[in-house]
């Protein structure tokens, strides 16, 4: 790989131990992948939930964060992902001190690199969205696939360690989506039967994703007859990257790299039909209707501030069951706005609670919902209920009204 | 094929230092996070094809990475524990595992020149993995 002057001083450790591995690790991943040389990034976010992250991984950046300042600092703003700990509610969900303090060390060792705690998986909704052409190096498979597709940023799946990487260095190994080759269309889907709430997108997403089913495909999708809003695509992008590994999508006259067809080179290829008995098919597998339900969860990804209140309209004068609990997941700047809004309040008076910074497949789904006796699961989030089935989870998927009323109910309407 | 042997395979360049060891092959998939259970050192996932095996100090053949961002940490616990394979070969990797694997100094190289690489090794056989030069040499178990 071609590395510029500055590049070749942090190889040679000229700019301290953190940027040398930085880069090193960089180049092993670019030749792997057949980048040429690097690109310059504007913002890096970083996945690091402690349960991913590890001890070991904990150890390895607290390394990094005993350098001196000038050789520990990212080069780039760079953000976090959800935190695996709500800090301020762990005990009640059966989360123990070990895993809070190797959050607390995680975070203050984050911090002394500089790097920003927004623990959002929705920084595209709440901090700063990244624009048409600019190279990111973004973690959260969600937030690559809709920073790719809706913002026309350009981002492969940096993992934490990469995005790390990236944030020491200020550069990413250029392969992959960086490269207009690989953000041309390879998949053609026509859509009949429109969205019409979260979940619908979700489904959507989700039955495209699996039939795409690579990091490589590049599904295009015909059919979409009114811009969805944020909320909507974010779910339609979530499950998409979850079910199918899929990077990044284009809705023809709708996203930015596409606004017809032959932008992507999509006329040339076949066209497939997205069925309404995929769409059925998909649901079906996540159907419990009159089971018991142990836990409602909104989360994957976290409730912008519209979520926010729709979830709270839903939730007035209503009581929750007493055999069932209800989480709601949000990023640390919505869960301010919401409560200065009485949205938190409703939640909580119908009996739920909303936890902060966290999003619930990521802060030890496993060993909550053995602590907690949940094993029937409900939500409209079409990628949490795809997860969690491997963490020994029966999970269902409904509207977000439904989702309310079962939960009021004690089962699933 | 007498026992001494060897069979040359060409792959695409990949990750980490030349490593030796005996092969645990299956026409499967890999997933640090659903498909192992970490402090045992063994695939733990009943529907697995190694359901039930050590991958400990094993040289992995299988046939591509899932799992999303997260796994890209696995790796690097996993090796700091010495409970992890020697290398892992896919047909096809994919990016965060890749990842994963340069933070851990694993050994991981994909795309084979001759096919399918979970037909072109068997199980138990010695398998040296040159990453930087993009080779894997089989020799039988003695």
């Amino acid at each position: 790989m071609r590395l510029s002057p500055e590049e070749q001083a942090m190889h040679r450790g000229e700019m301290g131990k953190a940027r040398q591995w930085a880069i090193e690790h960089q180049l092993q991943v670019g030749r792997m992948f057949d980048a040429e040389d690097l690109v310059p990034v504007s913002q890096v976010h970083m996945m690091a939930d402690p349960e991913s992250v590890g001890g070991a991984g904990v150890e390895f950046v607290e390394e990094f964060a005993e350098l001196p300042e000038t050789e520990r600092r990212v080069a780039v703003p760079m953000i976090t992902d959800p935190r695996g700990v709500d800090l301020t509610y762990y005990d009640p969900l059966g989360q123990t001190e070990d895993m809070a303090n190797l959050e607390r060390r995680f975070i203050a060792a984050c911090q002394k690199l500089g790097i920003i705690m927004t623990d959002t998986c929705i920084n595209y909704q709440t901090i700063m969205p990244p624009l048409l052409g600019d190279h990111v190096a973004y973690g959260d498979t969600g937030v690559v696939i809709y920073s790719n597709s809706v913002c026309g940023a350009r981002s492969n799946f940096e993992g934490g360690p990469s995005a790390l990487a990236a944030g020491l260095t200020g550069r990413t190994p250029r392969y992959g989506l960086h490269l207009d080759k690989h953000r041309r269309a390879t998949r053609r889907y026509v859509v009949r039967q429109q969205p019409k709430d979260l979940m619908d997108w979700g489904v959507l997403g989700a039955v495209i994703g699996r039939k795409a089913g690579s990091y490589w495909e590049v599904p295009v999708v015909e059919g979409i007859e009114r811009p969805p809003t944020s909320d909507e695509i974010k779910h339609m992008g979530a499950a998409m990257a979850s079910y199918g590994s899929t990077p990044l999508f284009h809705i023809a006259g709708i996203t930015p790299e596409c606004q017809q067809l032959s932008d992507v080179d999509g006329q040339k290829l076949a066209a497939e039909e997205i069925t309404p008995d995929d769409i059925a098919g998909l649901r079906q597998s996540f159907g419990a209707k009159g089971e018991k339900v142990d836990v409602v969860v909104f989360a994957a990804p976290q409730l912008s501030i519209v979520e926010m209140q729709m979830v709270a309209d839903l939730c007035r004068g209503r009581k929750l069951h007493a055999e069932t609990d209800f989480l709601v997941c949000t990023a640390p700047t919505v869960y301010q706005d919401a409560k200065r809004m009485g949205f938190n309040q409703a939640i909580e008076n119908f009996g739920g609670k909303v936890l902060q910074g966290t999003c619930f497949y990521q802060q030890y789904a496993r060993e909550i919902g053995e602590a907690n006796g949940w094993t029937r699961l409900l939500s409209n989030s079409a990628k949490i209920v795809n997860i969690l089935g491997g963490y020994g989870y029966q999970p269902a998927l409904a509207t977000m009204e439904d989702c309310i009323a079962s939960a009021e109910a004690g089962k699933v309407v | 094929m007498s026992s001494n042997q060897q069979r040359e395979l060409k792959c695409h360049i990949g990750i980490g230092d030349t490593v030796t060891g005996e092969a645990l092959v299956a026409d499967d998939n890999f997933s640090a996070r659903y498909d192992l259970d970490r402090i045992k050192g063994i695939f733990s996932r009943p529907q697995h094809a190694l359901a039930g095996k050590s991958y400990v100090d094993k040289i992995l053949v299988l046939n591509t990475a899932k799992g999303g961002v997260a796994s890209a940490w696995m790796l690097y616990e996993m090796k700091s524990r010495g409970l992890a394979p020697k290398a892992i070969l896919f047909n096809a990797a994919n990016t965060i595992l890749a990842q994963g694997a340069a933070l851990a100094d694993m050994a991981m190289v994909d795309r084979f020149a001759d096919g399918d690489v979970t037909q072109l090794i068997k199980t138990g056989e010695m398998v040296t993995v040159n990453p930087s030069e993009g080779l894997v040499i089989v020799s039988q178990s003695s």
